[in-house]
């Protein structure tokens, strides 16, 4: 696979929450808001950049029989330091997202491409492969989350679209993250069987 | 030459033919629920004929477009989708914005019926469903209550009961009548006993459930009047008002998401019962019947798991 390759194939083809359906509790909790999915998008592919090139840099020295352990060390330092990042220069977004940051440290997406990916490959294809996890997940977070800003709050990243009468609140409450999801999921999953990815 | 294969054409059982259709129990739930509507209509008029036919409508057209998409045969003639909005315009208060009724029967009919495999497969009560999404979505406008005959504004019988706004309640016979305020369909219980017992009448419904249904609620709320020093008018308040009676006929007997055994029926009564008392005397809403009859829709697959009867000559577990 070329390196351009290892960065397609996250976006659409290998999308880690549409196609893999990974990630689904934060995908779920902060989605509320397009500014909250984007940030939680960022702030993920952060540490999944750093956790890749980090693990794969250190994949012939990590012993298989506590390789997990391992990761998560490695997530959890990357974490704290976007954690207190995010503290210090993005106040308002640390506080709407609040416990979703620290957990990205047992995201299973970042966990899932340590094992799959940065641990067996070379640090240049797991740069092209964290970016492409991390702008699919980002893109896909954008996606559920604009549904429910204007579904649920009549606003398009926190500009007023819709009087304020009309949107059904149930959209940003957790049914409606759910409902979404589903939706969505199916939709893709009907349009991936008629166009053949 | 076609009917020469039908002829020879040999069908799987059942080959006796029954006039109990779908669409002929449909009609007969379109039937009891006749005398609800008229009521309805008479003391809301206008506003409360709009949000009945925007359901009504809304409901038809959502489910021939699922149908439709998902490329299943079209058998309208079922009816089921008009109950569904039907039973739920019932539920709303009168004063409804009418699109927001067509969203709730959507709703109900798309997410809640055909997204979980149509007619027979949906684990909710859709109309239920359809009430619970626009309280969630809209609590302004699904708290508005109307006063019969001249739409005034004002707080429904339970409503008044759980604020103690010091408001007086309404005697038992207007709660009887229906001239209070409330939902479409749910004031009048004349009504709606008039079309329960018609349904009881034809079989399509089973005295155990609104029997069980209602009686668990009358015992829990005569205990607590007693204790309160209510009396016999307590219990008989919580019987006639809300939604418990539309509840315990129409929603709790819905032949889908109820229990098909007989000790079933009884149990998901008592759940209910139990359910709405706790909600209407311990819970933040004024009304639970809804709620109550959606988680013992949840549970419902394990009620009829633990109830059904043994195979007869099946053998004995202990041999």
């Amino acid at each position: 696979m070329s390196l351009m390759q290892e960065f397609t194939k996250g976006i659409i083809k290998e999308n880690p929450l549409f196609r893999l359906v990974l990630g689904t509790c934060p995908a779920l909790a902060v989605t509320t808001s397009v500014e909250n999915g984007l940030g939680m998008g960022a702030a993920f592919t952060g540490v999944l950049l750093a956790s890749n090139i980090a693990i794969s840099l250190m994949r012939s020295i990590i012993p298989a029989s506590v390789r997990i352990p391992a990761y998560v060390v490695i997530i959890a330092s990357f974490v704290t330091m976007t954690d207190q990042l995010m503290h210090a220069f993005t106040p308002s977004l640390y506080k709407a997202l609040g416990i979703f940051i620290p957990l990205i440290v047992v995201n299973c997406i970042i966990l899932g491409r340590a094992e799959a990916f940065a641990s067996r490959n070379s640090v240049l294809p797991s740069i092209m492969d964290a970016l492409g996890m991390g702008l699919g997940f980002t893109i896909a977070l954008g996606l559920v989350s604009a549904f429910r800003e204007v579904l649920g709050a009549g606003s398009f990243l926190g500009i007023q679209i819709l009087p304020e009468s009309i949107p059904a609140i149930l959209m940003i409450l957790p049914p409606g993250g759910f409902i979404t999801l589903g939706c969505l999921l199916a939709l893709l999953n009907k349009l991936q069987k008629k166009y053949a990815w | 030459m076609t009917t020469q294969n039908d002829l020879l054409l040999v069908t799987s059982s059942p080959h006796i033919h029954s006039p109990d259709n779908v669409p002929n129990a449909m009609r007969d739930v379109l039937l009891a629920l006749l005398p609800a509507l008229l009521c309805g209509l008479y003391f809301f008029g206008l506003p409360a004929l709009g949000v009945i036919v925007s359901c009504v409508v809304s409901a038809y057209v959502s489910e021939l477009l699922c149908l439709k998409a998902m490329g299943k045969e079209v058998r309208i003639t079922e009816q089921s989708a008009a109950v569904t909005g039907l039973l739920l315009s019932f539920c709303l208060p009168p004063a409804l914005p009418i699109w927001m009724a067509a969203l709730g029967s959507a709703f109900a009919i798309v997410i809640v019926k055909h997204l979980f495999g149509g007619l027979g497969q949906n684990v909710f009560n859709p109309a239920l469903i359809g009430r619970a999404f626009l309280l969630a979505s809209f609590p302004v406008a699904m708290t508005h209550w109307s006063k019969p005959l001249d739409g005034v504004t004002t707080a429904t019988p339970l409503g008044i009961l759980k604020e103690a706004t010091g408001q007086p309640l309404p005697h038992l016979s207007e709660l009887f009548i229906g001239t209070v305020a409330g939902s479409i369909g749910e004031t009048s219980a004349i009504a709606i006993l008039i079309g329960g017992c018609y349904l009881l009448y034809r079989g399509h419904i089973d005295w155990r459930t609104p029997v069980s249904f209602l009686g668990t609620v009358f015992l829990l709320t005569a205990v607590v009047g007693t204790i309160k020093g209510g009396g016999i008018q307590y219990p008989l308040f919580h019987l006639l008002s809300g939604g418990l009676l539309m509840g315990a006929f129409f929603m709790a007997t819905d032949w889908v998401t109820t229990p098909v055994t007989k000790l079933g029926r009884i149990l998901f009564g008592c759940g209910c019962g139990s359910l709405v008392v706790l909600i209407r005397l311990k819970g933040g809403y004024p009304e639970g019947v809804a709620y109550s009859i959606l988680l013992m829709n949840v549970v419902t697959p394990l009620i009829d798991r633990y109830t059904k009867q043994r195979v007869f000559g099946g053998g004995q577990s202990n041999g």
